[in-house]
């Protein structure tokens, strides 16, 4: 058990803590501003807990390298940033349809391409949601500290290992460079990767229980006789591509295994939403500045409140809707396009839902939003 | 069935997806029969990409990945730096590895991580349809090639040699005795270990370019065009062209492995 301990870190560099607290003995990744420490820290941090750390010749080979430890019995993490982000997707989707464990951290920066290589956004959270093809559904979560990439790290891999499936941190450029306290919690949840129950002669590699869910993880070399494979497949894990009745059925198998755990996966922070009548739903580093405005507007005497999901994906639709009573409208502040909003205007249609998209790399200041609060939208 | 297959195969997953006629047959044979002779299907990791070659380790009945077009080697360097006491081999094709994965290969070439890679030569993208791969012979057609192929063909042992693979061989599935003592030699390597396999692809490769159907005549073709690296070294280049010079290619005992060298790193960095 570590003892409760308290630095100074940025959060590139609580992420890599929280990924050794967690268990996490692989690292394969390639440079990329501004993910990049993270690589570094994994490369001193690796083999001195008897990991192992890999600089692949490009992020294609990086999750790939993942998923391949995963199956080798390792805890396993990447981390990139936007366009790496891209290239990992093909890989990211293999990871889903194998049911593979695994985590990919992308610190975001902005615009499409190259974009702005140091500078801050989160242009990437439809992308972390549906960027691979095909039907899935991504876990997703959102750090808005120093603090939350510590935690948020510790259970995307809690939440890999249950949910056997790669899990996303979608940090930014702004959170993963902020170097603020990190509190390191002296007992922390750490769910350890187990075998399946089964003896090898018995064991169906992908037969899930009642909840969609698979029985432990096997390693190769362990008399399993693993068929891991990208094709809808059987139980077995023989190909069945061509069978319409298991394939829609492993389809419909692996999104509700997700959805179907939404209440255990919410993890949202709430502050004065009890008597609210403008909520300002934020993530990530605009979080901040959110949770800074409802407190002045409080001040001044202005019934706002504050809703932050810390898990983005799958949106943690109940947990808004138990905040809604009283509430009349939303404020959206986003470093984007407006993208989270679609979702919260979709959910509340009766309400007046406002998107504060900002786009070319400045976070919102909080007098920003103070502004929108205690002055209606025309 | 085969003592053999009945020992090794995964009849769940049959029948195999090969066309009557295919190489990769005994390519499978003769690898199960390596590995049979050298006691190690128990510590077997199969790791493979996309296309005709990368089916053939799914009949196997050990532990196997069977991954995304390209990747086999990435995916397999994870899997071997995670569990090095693992034999891992990839089973890959001239698509899958000289063309859309052409980087994993060289960097794990660089690497020298102890792993066996196949690449099963059909000179075409086979499942495809019959499509242009990257060691598709210059003028040769094929249904992207209608005119002919404008484009010279690969000499991917040459490549993985000058990027650092350690034991480097070609052979055929015309010669499958030859076959099963290089994939030994191979299999026995610490290093990357780079085999060559030309194997017979009727269907396709043998319709559009060879102008052949039968897959009798396909192998006597291969065979005729076989010559040993000894007796290869014996003739002029003009003489050597159109040939298939088969044999133990390129061998290193001295060069790093990669797993080997970051234990020792990992150890100096601790005393």
């Amino acid at each position: 058990m570590e003892k409760e301990n308290i630095c100074l870190v940025q959060g590139n560099e609580a992420c890599v803590k929280g990924a050794v607290r967690a268990g996490c003995r692989f690292f394969a990744g390639y440079p990329i501003t501004p993910a990049s420490e993270i690589a570094e820290l994994m490369a001193r941090e690796m083999p001195a807990c008897d990991g192992d750390f890999v600089q692949m010749e490009d992020e294609i080979g990086s999750i790939a390298a993942v998923v391949g430890a995963a199956w080798g019995g390792r805890k396993s993490l990447t981390a990139t940033s936007g366009p790496g982000f891209s290239l990992m997707q093909e890989g990211l989707g293999y990871a889903v349809e194998t049911e593979t464990p695994c985590v990919i951290i992308n610190v975001m920066r902005g615009g499409p391409s190259t974009g702005q290589p140091t500078v801050s956004s989160q242009q990437d959270v439809m992308q972390a949601r549906f960027g691979a093809h095909g039907d899935y559904e991504a876990i997703v979560l959102c750090p808005a500290s120093v603090q939350d990439c510590y935690e948020l790290t510790v259970k995307a891999f809690n939440l890999a290992e249950r949910f056997r499936t790669p899990v996303v941190v979608l940090s930014d450029e702004i959170v993963g460079h902020t170097r603020e306290i990190l509190t390191i919690p002296k007992d922390m949840e750490v769910t350890e990767r187990h075998a399946p129950g089964q003896s090898p002669e018995n064991y169906l590699p992908y037969q899930a229980d009642a909840d969609g869910l698979l029985d432990g993880m096997p390693a190769f070399g362990q008399g399993y006789r693993m068929l891991v494979d990208g094709q809808l497949h059987d139980e077995a894990g023989n190909r069945r591509g061509a069978d319409t009745q298991i394939s829609g059925a492993l389809m419909r198998r692996l999104c509700e295994k997700v959805t179907g755990h939404a209440a255990e996966l919410e993890d949202v922070k709430t502050e004065s939403i009890e008597d609210a009548k403008t909520l300002v739903l934020a993530y990530g580093s605009v979080a901040r500045s959110a949770l800074s405005a409802v407190r002045r507007a409080r001040e001044e005497g202005i019934r706002a409140g504050f809703f932050q999901p810390r898990l983005l994906w799958p949106f943690p639709e109940a947990a808004l809707a138990r905040c809604l009573s009283g509430v009349e409208r939303i404020l959206v502040p986003e470093m984007n396009m407006g993208k989270v909003v679609r979702e919260v205007e979709r959910l509340c249609p009766d309400l007046e839902v406002v998107s504060l998209a900002r786009v070319g790399g400045e976070l919102h200041t909080p007098e920003e939003i103070l502004t929108h609060l205690a002055t209606p939208e025309a | 069935m085969h003592s053999i297959a009945e020992k090794y195969i995964r009849t769940s997953a049959l029948p195999t997806i090969f066309c009557p006629g295919c190489g990769h047959g005994t390519v499978l044979n003769a690898f199960l029969r390596a590995v049979d002779e050298l006691d190690i299907f128990d510590s077997l990791g199969l790791v493979s990409g996309i296309g005709c070659s990368s089916w053939t380790p799914v009949f196997v009945d050990t532990d196997v990945m069977h991954t995304l077009h390209g990747r086999a080697p990435a995916f397999a360097t994870g899997l071997k730096m995670a569990n090095p006491a693992l034999n891992v081999v990839v089973f890959s094709g001239d698509g899958d590895c000289a063309g859309i994965g052409g980087n994993h290969l060289i960097h794990a070439a660089r690497r020298n991580i102890d792993m066996t890679l196949l690449m099963l030569d059909n000179e075409i993208y086979g499942m495809t349809g019959g499509q242009v791969s990257p060691t598709t012979p210059t003028h040769a057609k094929s249904q992207t090639t209608p005119l002919g192929n404008p484009e010279h063909g690969f000499d991917v042992c040459g490549l993985v040699t000058a990027a650092g693979a350690t034991h480097v061989s070609r052979y055929t599935t015309a010669q499958p005795r030859a076959l099963v003592k290089g994939l030994k030699a191979a299999l026995s390597h610490k290093g990357f270990s780079f085999v060559h396999i030309i194997s017979q692809c009727p269907t396709q490769a043998g319709r559009y370019i060879h102008g052949l159907s039968s897959p009798g005549e396909y192998l006597k073709m291969i065979r005729e065009q076989s010559i040993p690296r000894a007796a290869a070294e014996k003739l002029s280049q003009a003489e050597r062209a159109g040939k298939i010079v088969t044999g133990l290619l390129h061998q290193d005992s001295d060069k790093a492995e990669f797993i080997d060298q970051t234990r020792r790193m990992k150890a100096g960095a601790k005393a």
